[in-house]
């Protein structure tokens, strides 16, 4: 189904089109109303993501913003904004996503993780928190797109991801709620997280191992 | 190889940004070199993202709010568009680019200042909640003996060091605690330079560094 030899960048981008279109043929049958429908919200929010990249598509975003915009306010009133701030925030962070877009991987986050990312650079300048420096940049640029089974795999597990912290006992989910909702210091975190991250790291190390590869 | 890595605490706090600067910095640094934790820190911003999508009560947005973003987004000037930064565009032999930015450049920038016995430190801009310093150890010199009130994180850029448990060469990073005394030595070889964060004084075990403690702002 996927090719999975090691791919130039024009492989890169043909697997690309191809799963792009496997994407339009599933929405095809969304519309039918064919039962048992296999596409992912994370798929579904990547794909947007890349119409927004692609060709500045307004309608593809104002479905994210319809989403995440209120969440991403949510987020913020949860760590310390008042109503305005977080509504002018929250905007911000969707012009940030609009604007960066193309820098968007999905082999490497899920579109509400690489939105969290976004939103928690906002919180930080907005209540004027110690700086932040990023690691450096290891952006896949246009000689480099990322693989289609990395990027599905990955949808998979940051959905997985989702139902694993739904089902952690209530201690512990509330412990790691207050971490990244800013009330806790880094002392205060636990030791053991108890997070089940094995299987996302290993595919977010392969993905990497694959895009150092495609760099060097 | 790098064979110390970050732990859970650290990586889960720097991806809730809640980290003071000097131990971002130290993160940071160690992530440009080690994709090890560059794909931890990746989950654990996933774990932020589950926290995002799975909101119990998302708070509408404002009336017009989707076309006040949109006019924003048409009135920004087209360059003001981010473009994906060039990857590894400068590079160095020693310091990665969070670091490099702090230094206003290579290792060849960096404001070196003696501290004694061939060691010398320059300490770098950051918040008051912690301190960064950069730390040049002459190949074979031992570092003052010390122990730590505090956390503190060492970095390994160039070189190594070891003390009596373990071995430290580039990329690996030793996390110590008030548990901790030790008296690292650089190893015979290339001089070890090192990035160091603490966020509390250290304290010396001798009289001379302690009464020297607070000219070396360390």
């Amino acid at each position: 189904m996927f090719d999975m030899t090691p791919a130039t960048g024009a492989s890169r981008q043909r697997a690309a089109a191809a799963a792009r279109l496997r994407v339009e043929h599933k929405k095809k049958g969304l519309a039918q109303g064919h039962a048992a429908v296999t596409i992912t919200d994370g798929v579904k929010w990547a794909d947007l993501l890349a119409r927004v990249a692609d060709r500045q598509d307004t309608e593809a975003f104002a479905a994210l913003f319809e989403h995440f915009a209120p969440r991403v306010k949510a987020f913020l009133l949860k760590s310390g904004a008042n109503s305005a701030t977080a509504e002018e925030c929250a905007q911000d962070v969707m012009v940030t996503v609009w604007n960066k877009a193309a820098q968007f991987d999905p082999t490497r986050a899920s579109v509400a993780t690489w939105v969290f990312t976004i939103a928690r650079n906002r919180r930080i300048d907005m209540l004027r928190r110690d700086r932040r420096p990023e690691p450096e940049d290891l952006s896949w640029g246009p000689e480099a797109e990322p693989d289609q089974l990395d990027a599905l795999v990955l949808q998979q597990e940051s959905a997985r991801l989702i139902t694993a912290i739904a089902e952690l006992p209530e201690k512990q989910r509330v412990m790691i709620e207050r971490a990244y909702f800013g009330d806790l210091t880094h002392n205060e975190i636990a030791e053991e997280t108890g997070l089940p991250l094995g299987t996302i790291k290993s595919r977010i190390r392969l993905a990497l191992e694959r895009l150092r590869h495609s760099l060097s | 190889m790098i064979t110390h890595h970050l732990n859970d605490q650290l990586l889960m706090a720097y991806s809730a940004g809640t980290l003071p600067e000097a131990f971002n910095l130290v993160v940071a640094t160690h992530i440009s070199l080690c994709d090890e934790c560059r794909a931890r820190l990746a989950s654990f911003d996933a774990v932020g993202g589950a926290l995002i999508e799975e909101q119990t009560a998302p708070v509408q947005m404002g009336v017009g709010a989707l076309a006040a973003t949109l006019a924003r987004i048409k009135d920004a000037v087209p360059s003001a568009r981010a473009q994906p930064t060039p990857a590894l565009s400068t590079r160095d032999r020693v310091l990665p680019v969070p670091l490099r930015a702090y230094v206003g450049g290579g290792v060849d920038r960096i404001n070196w200042r003696p501290v004694g016995g061939g060691v010398k430190q320059a300490i770098l801009p950051t918040s008051e909640h912690a301190s960064a310093r950069l730390l040049y150890i002459p190949a074979g010199a031992a570092v003052p003996d010390h122990g730590h009130r505090g956390l503190e994180l060492t970095l390994v850029l160039q070189g190594a060091f070891a003390d009596s448990q373990d071995r430290f060469a580039r990329g690996d990073i030793e996390i110590a605690d008030e548990d901790l005394h030790h008296q690292p030595v650089a190893e015979p070889g290339a001089d070890c330079i090192c990035l160091a964060a603490t966020d509390a004084p250290l304290k010396f075990r001798s009289l001379l560094p302690r009464l020297a403690q607070p000219f070396l702002q360390i």
